[in-house]
This record gives C-alpha cells, sequence and structure tokens, in this order.
C-alpha cells in the first residue's frame, strides 16, 4: 500500500464531521462509550492481547532466527461505517472486480481491449506478470479473480479512492472474522445495542463460490487449499479458513500429478482434488513450469490446469490486472466492459510514459508520489514530501532515464478514526480491505479489514511497521 | 484425510502423552528419593534411583554426552528442559504444540487452544522449576494439562478419522510407556526378594504403582499388600486398568479398526494379534517365562506395528493404482 505516505494534515476525519459535531454513524458508540470508564478500556484491551496470544493469531516474522510469532496489534475501538457510505464501497468494488475479471479473460483471449486502442498492446504483453501460458485457456465462469482485497481509502463523507486492487493472493481476512469474534466476546452489550451487519458467513460464501468455478464434469467438487506451510506468515489464515470452510489443508508435497490430474496423498490413497484455493504465488506454483528450485510447488500442476482438470484460485497471470501501471486503466475497463461509469474513483495517476504528464510532474516532484510500475512493498519509490533535494534530483535521473517504468500521484492523507493509544482515545490513519468473492456472481462481504497506523501522525499501516487492525463496522440500513 | 495431517495428529497425540509419563517418572521418582539435602550429592544409593528414568526413557548415553555425574539436579535438568534431549518435556510440549500447529484445521479449536496454552506457559521454563518449591506443582501440572488435552480431545472433537488418530497417537506411547517403566522398575526392584513385606518394599511398588495411577486400583482389586505377581498382573493384563498393556492394545486395535480402510489391513491384524496375546495371556505363565522377556518381546511387536502403521497411512505414495 503504498500511497501510505505522509500527507497534507487535511485527512478526513470520520468521528468528527468538519463542523466538530459527531458522525451519525458513531453517535451510538460514542453515547455508549461516555458511560465506560478509561480503565475497562484499558483492561480490555489487556484481555484481548491474551485472548489473540492463546488462540494463537499470531504471523510469523521473517528473518527472526528465534522462531517467534507475533500478534498484530488490535484495537478495540471499532471503525464505523454508515449503510449508505457502505452501499457506494460495495457495488464499486463488486463493479470493479466485474469489471477486473473480464478484463483478464480479454487479455488472455482476443484481447479487444487492446484492438480498440484503449490499453496499449505493450502494456498488457510486455508486462513480467503477464502469463503467456494461460494464452487461450477457457476457465469455469469466466472468473480470474475469485478472491480480490481492494484497497479503499475515505477520503469525505461518501467519498472512496481506491488505491490498488490485490488479485493474485489477497491475505488479512480472517482478521476481518476473528476481530469481529473477538470484540463480541469482549463487548457484547454493545452489539445489542448497535445493529451490526455480520462478517461471519465470508467462508460459507467463499466455499460457495469455489465450488461453483469446478471443472464441469465434477458433481462434488473436492476443493481443497495450498499453503507454502506452516512458516509462511499467514499461515494462520490459512490454517483458519481451511478450517472455516471444512476443507483440507494442503502443501505442495501432498499433492502430485498423474495423466493431467491432480491428487492428493490421503490415509486412504490418492484422492481426485477439483479445486485448489492457493495461497502460494504463480513463481512457485509448478516447478516444471515457473521456478525450477520451487520446493513449495507441485510438479505438473500447470499441465492439469491447462487440460481443464483442475481450477486454480486465484488464476495464474492476474497479476497483469492488479499491477500499479494498469491501475490507471481500470476506469476505462468499466466502462468498456461494463458501459457504467465507475462508482469509485482512482486516486489520480500521472503516468510518465504520456509526455504531458512528464513535464508537469517533473516540475513538481517535492509534493508527488512517484512510484515504479512494477515495485511493491514501498521499494523504488519516492515522497517528494519527504524526500531532500539531493533524493529529489536522483530520482529525476532515474525518471529520465526511463518515464515508461513510473506512475506519480499526489500525496494522499488517509482518513482518520478514533483509536485507544497510550494518552487516551486519538485520531489515527486508517485505509480499509474489502474482501470480494468472485463465483457464480460476484459478492462482497459488509465489512473488511481495517488497518490503523499506531504512531501519531503516521500514514503507514502496515503490520510490520507499527500498523494494527480494528474491527469494521457496517451499520445495517435504517441504524443511521 | 491428508497422509502428512494423520502423522501430525499421530505425534501430536504422542508428544503430550510422553510429557505426561515423563512428568509421572520424575514425579515418583523425586518423592521417594529427593530430600532437599541431597541435591548437590551424587552419592550411593540415592544416585542410583536417578538412573531408573534415564533407562526407561532409553535416553541414558544421551544423558552422558551432556553430563559427566548422575545427579538428581542433572537427570532433572536433562529430562525437564535440556535442549538437546528431544524427548524432555519442554520439548514434548513443543512438538506437540508444533504438530498441532501445523493442522490446526484438523483439531478443534479448545483442542488447539489446550496445547497452545500449555505451551506459552511451560514452553520456555528452566532450571527455575526444578527446585523443591516449584516440582512437585509443575509435575501436577504438566500431568493436569495432558488429562485436559485428552479430555478436550474426547468432549469436542468429531469421532473422524482426526479423532482417531490422536487417539491412537495416545495409546500407542502410553503402551510403550508403561511396558518401558514396568520393566526398568520391575528389574529393580525384584533382586530383594528378602524385602518382601517391609516398608521399603511398599514404597518401591507403591511408586511403580502411582507413576501409572495404579496405586489405589491395586487397593481396590486386591485389598492385600503388594506383590510382584500382582502388580504385573494389573499393569498387563487387566483391561479395565486403563494405562495397562491390554487396556492400549485394546485402544489400538479399536482405532485400527476403525482407520483401516483398504490401506491398513496388515497394521489392523497386528493390532489385533497384539490385542489376542493379552487377553489370552495368564500372569503365571508370563511370570514363568519371565517379565522382561515378555516386555521386550511386546516392545518389538509394538515397534513393528508402528512401523506398518507409518508404512500403510503416513507413507507418501504416488501410486495412482491404489486408488481402485
Amino acid at each position: 500500500m503504498n500511497a501510505a505516505v505522509e500527507g497534507p494534515v487535511l485527512a478526513y476525519d470520520e468521528l468528527h464531521g468538519a463542523d466538530g459535531t459527531v458522525h451519525p454513524a458513531y453517535r451510538p458508540y460514542v453515547d455508549w462509550l461516555e458511560d465506560i470508564p478509561p480503565e475497562v478500556l484499558k483492561n480490555k484491551r489487556v484481555e484481548a492481547d491474551l485472548l489473540f496470544r492463546r488462540l494463537g493469531i499470531t504471523f510469523a516474522v521473517y528473518g527472526d532466527e528465534s522462531g517467534v510469532e507475533r500478534a498484530i496489534p488490535f484495537d478495540i475501538i471499532p471503525r464505523i461505517i454508515s449503510a449508505s457510505a457502505w452501499k457506494k464501497v460495495a457495488d464499486g468494488c463488486v463493479q470493479r472486480v466485474k469489471a477486473l475479471n473480464m478484463f483478464l479473460h480479454d487479455v488472455y483471449h482476443d484481447q479487444e481491449i487492446i484492438k480498440a486502442g484503449i490499453i496499449p498492446a505493450e502494456q498488457i504483453l510486455n508486462n513480467p506478470a503477464y502469463r503467456p501460458e494461460m494464452q487461450g485457456i477457457d476457465l469455469p465462469g469466466k472468473v480470474y479473480a475469485h478472491v480480490a482485497g481492494v484497497d479503499v481509502v475515505k477520503v469525505s463523507d461518501d467519498e472512496f479512492y481506491v488505491l490498488e486492487d490485490n488479485l493474485r493472493t489477497p491475505s488479512g481476512v480472517s482478521y476481518m472474522l476473528e476481530n469481529r469474534r473477538m470484540m463480541m466476546r469482549l463487548f457484547p452489550d454493545l452489539f445489542a445495542r448497535i445493529q451490526v451487519a455480520p462478517v461471519e458467513h465470508y467462508p460459507d460464501m467463499l466455499l460457495e463460490g469455489l465450488r461453483a468455478v469446478a471443472p464441469t464434469r465434477t458433481d462434488a467438487p473436492v476443493t481443497v487449499l495450498l499453503t507454502p506451510g506452516a512458516y509462511n506468515s499467514a499461515y494462520f489464515e490459512h490454517a483458519f479458513l481451511a478450517q472455516q470452510m471444512g476443507i483440507e489443508l494442503v502443501e505442495g508435497q501432498d499433492l502430485f500429478v498423474r495423466d493431467a490430474t491432480v491428487y492428493m496423498r490421503t490415509t486412504q490413497g490418492p484422492q481426485k482434488v477439483d479445486v485448489i484455493y492457493r495461497r502460494l504465488d504463480d513463481d512457485f506454483l509448478d516447478p516444471l513450469a515457473f521456478r525450477k528450485d520451487s520446493m513449495l510447488g507441485v510438479p505438473g500442476l500447470l499441465s492439469a490446469y491447462k487440460a481443464g482438470n483442475v481450477v486454480l484460485a486465484n488464476a495464474i497471470g492476474t497479476g497483469v490486472a492488479d499491477d500499479k501501471s494498469t491501475y490507471v486503466y481500470v476506469p476505462d475497463m468499466i466502462r468498456f466492459y461494463l458501459g457504467e461509469e465507475p462508482i469509485l474513483s482512482n486516486v489520480p495517476t500521472f503516468r510518465l510514459s504520456r509526455p504531458d504528464d512528464l513535464c508537469y510532474v517533473l516540475a513538481r516532484l517535492p509534493e508527488l508520489v512517484v512510484k515504479e510500475v512494477h515495485g511493491s512493498g514501498g521499494y523504488g519509490m519516492l515522497v517528494g514530501p519527504k524526500s531532500t533535494q539531493q533524493e529529489i534530483e536522483d530520482f529525476r535521473l532515474r525518471i529520465l532515464a526511463n518515464p515508461d517504468n513510473y506512475i506519480a500521484q499526489p500525496t494522499l492523507a488517509l482518513s482518520t478514526c478514533p483509536t485507544l493509544v497510550e494518552e487516551g482515545i486519538a485520531p489515527r490513519h486508517v485505509d480499509l480491505r474489502p474482501y470480494v468473492i468472485s463465483g457464480a456472481d460476484t459478492r462482497v462481504v459488509p465489512g473488511g479489514l481495517t488497518r490503523v497506523a499506531l504512531r501519531e501522525g503516521s500514514l503507514v499501516v502496515n503490520s510490520s511497521q507499527g500498523g494494527g487492525t480494528k474491527d469494521t463496522w457496517i451499520l445495517e440500513d435504517g441504524a443511521c | 484425510m491428508l497422509s502428512r495431517t494423520a502423522e501430525h495428529l499421530f505425534w501430536m497425540a504422542r508428544h503430550m502423552e510422553r510429557a505426561e509419563n515423563t512428568a509421572r517418572l520424575l514425579d515418583v521418582t523425586y518423592r521417594m528419593r529427593l530430600l532437599p539435602a541431597s541435591m548437590n550429592q551424587p552419592v550411593e544409593p540415592w544416585a542410583q534411583a536417578w538412573a531408573v528414568p534415564l533407562i526407561t526413557t532409553g535416553m541414558a548415553s544421551d544423558y552422558y554426552a551432556s553430563y559427566d555425574a548422575l545427579t538428581a539436579e542433572n537427570v532433572l535438568e536433562f529430562l525437564v528442559c535440556h535442549p538437546n534431549n528431544p524427548s524432555s518435556i519442554v520439548n514434548c510440549l513443543r512438538g506437540a504444540r508444533e504438530n498441532a500447529r501445523t493442522v490446526r484445521g484438523a483439531i478443534t479449536s479448545e483442542m488447539w487452544e489446550s496445547l497452545n496454552s500449555t505451551w506459552m506457559e511451560f514452553g520456555q521454563v528452566g532450571t527455575e522449576v526444578l527446585d523443591a518449591e516449584h516440582l512437585g506443582a509443575f509435575f501436577e501440572t504438566i500431568k493436569q494439562r495432558s488429562h485436559m488435552f485428552r479430555g478436550v480431545t474426547v468432549g469436542t472433537a468429531l469421532r473422524d478419522e482426526s479423532f482417531f488418530f490422536t487417539r491412537l497417537g495416545t495409546f500407542f506411547e502410553r503402551a510403550d510407556n508403561t511396558a518401558r517403566i514396568l520393566d526398568v522398575k520391575y528389574h529393580i526392584l525384584l533382586p530383594s526378594p528378602q524385602d518382601i513385606g517391609g516398608a521399603q518394599d511398599y514404597y518401591q511398588w507403591g511408586s511403580l504403582l502411582r507413576s501409572v495411577s495404579a496405586f489405589e486400583a491395586y487397593r481396590k482389586i486386591y485389598r492385600d499388600t503388594f506383590s510382584s505377581r500382582r502388580v504385573a498382573e494389573l499393569l498387563v493384563l487387566r483391561r479395565d486398568m486403563p494405562r495397562s498393556l491390554r487396556a492400549c492394545a485394546a485402544e489400538i486395535y479399536n482405532m485400527l479398526q476403525v482407520l483401516a480402510g483398504t490401506t491398513g489391513k496388515e497394521a489392523e491384524r497386528q493390532a489385533g494379534e497384539l490385542n489376542a496375546r493379552l487377553q489370552f495371556a495368564r500372569i503365571d505363565d508370563i511370570i514363568e517365562g519371565g517379565l522382561h522377556e515378555y516386555l521386550l518381546d511386546f516392545l518389538e511387536r509394538i515397534g513393528e506395528l508402528g512401523t506398518e502403521i507409518h508404512r500403510s497411512f503416513f507413507a507418501s505414495t504416488d501410486t495412482v493404482a491404489r486408488l481402485a
């Protein structure tokens, strides 16, 4: 999430409107909160921390020799979103993911969008995430991104910007579910007072979506979740989802391919597998087709996939659609494939491959964020307001050497939410990731993962850098 | 069920059961032999008693790789928390928890929480628990956590393959442990027949029985003083004594009858044979042939059964022919 940088101070505050009054969505919660002594909240926070550790809701920290697992800090103050604001997010995410799936099908078939001159061919074909192996393969339901995480940021009462689309192996949904479970355990009375839309049916919805896209010849599809293993940072989530869906949690070594069919090794001999919800990156899936040194994948998996005997969710090659350089075309995709206007806006983005944009950006480098189009995790980017003159000049040379490789965006302020910190309750910056499932149709659960930057003024919500999570409450219609 | 999952479940249960049995063994040795002043005095015959848990767990040579002298303190440290001892209580707790973590989806959240909280509380313990003030409570807690894990398993798990492989691990480990405890203790006790009926004899047999929670059962069943024949009968042949070889073999056979399917027929047969040999054996015949020889034979058979269980259920195979 690279838009998470220091920005202008004028962030939208979700609790207080511009006039300082409490937003109606927060009113019932604030009424309740006023009667609660501060020590009670602090005790609840300690209780939550203990519970998370006992339940083992942790992530492994890479590079830590001792193999320590940590719990992601959990903030016990919910983020509250009104039904009407949510409707816009939900409709917008569904619209976006529908268009992205149609785009992926198009890219790997007739490439009408290129012929129509909307996206340049080299933008797609030269993209490292484009997988030529996928060309011409027909997928059940034409679904590529079965699970998508759309990162959004709230900028006003009813306006959200999309920061990025995650169409490969988006994670974090277990925190959405466990955070809710934790809040219901800590504050049962609150849920009696405030009508919060439930999220607990997410695993059912996911399983239904996965089964809907099974290879057509199958009556009772065998569905498994493929994990890189117990030492992956998201292993807790893999195990949690497999259990919630009642499907096997498999590692590469548990699967093998014979006659273009995938089997798992069971106590009663091999069993055929129909759908693989994989939480393993494309590169590691099949050492025969992709990275030769992958110990995590299944040799021959691609051959079974191409033969249509197994479905992978998400499909191989979805990265071509969630790449930062493709992001700028998503509004055009929505218009092209759906004939609709985008419900959610993109963050205004300059493509430096365009001479006009390049000129504009080079003149305003100290104000802007410049990113490498294929970069991720904050690497290869310039944060203008945070950089020295020298850094800016160095970056200018890198841009000029290869302008096509960069995009630029205004520094964007994430909205703030009330958060329990040492000094008491104070505003902290948040983002939101709703999860969109595509099977027979495209749906989203009312909620998502809210990440919060716990340090004052920080816009970095990543858990590796002091970020935490909150429960996200979508109010039921009529509950204001 | 996935072969790998089944194997993790089996070992999850074995590790927890082993932690409990090691705690039992050390607890009775400690109660019998340890006076506060003797902690640092490797003097005969006190020190001899501390060789027993090492021999029983089969860890004597590993012990001497880390220590020169046989002292209560060293043995306790080695079997409770020494990092180089894979079967130390702490390493068993870690093993149980790590196996559980890997197959979290296959066990109930209560089972996971039980193992995880035990590991969180005791997974880092070191020599600070090894003094007179803490040791008794520590062993007691480990036993209770093992009881809790089994209780949670029986009380929450669906009766599917996961449950049966878990239970198979429990009884398999227990059968092995009871046979070892009985063999070593019996060996040490029998060479002094002149003590029969004496106070020392009472404490010796009493400690053996206590280490497998059989002291009260013995009194209830026999209503008499301890005799080696009856102790052997109780711990080898009684079906109603939950830690006896016969009870364990019966449970192992039960589990394998459910689990066998098409792949585990040979494992089921071996378990049935093991069970039948115990079911129809007479204690006088066993004593006549030598209890030690009998127990060695039992350990060998259970070892073979372990190999067969591994081959039938856990070993990876790519042979689709087995699908038919």
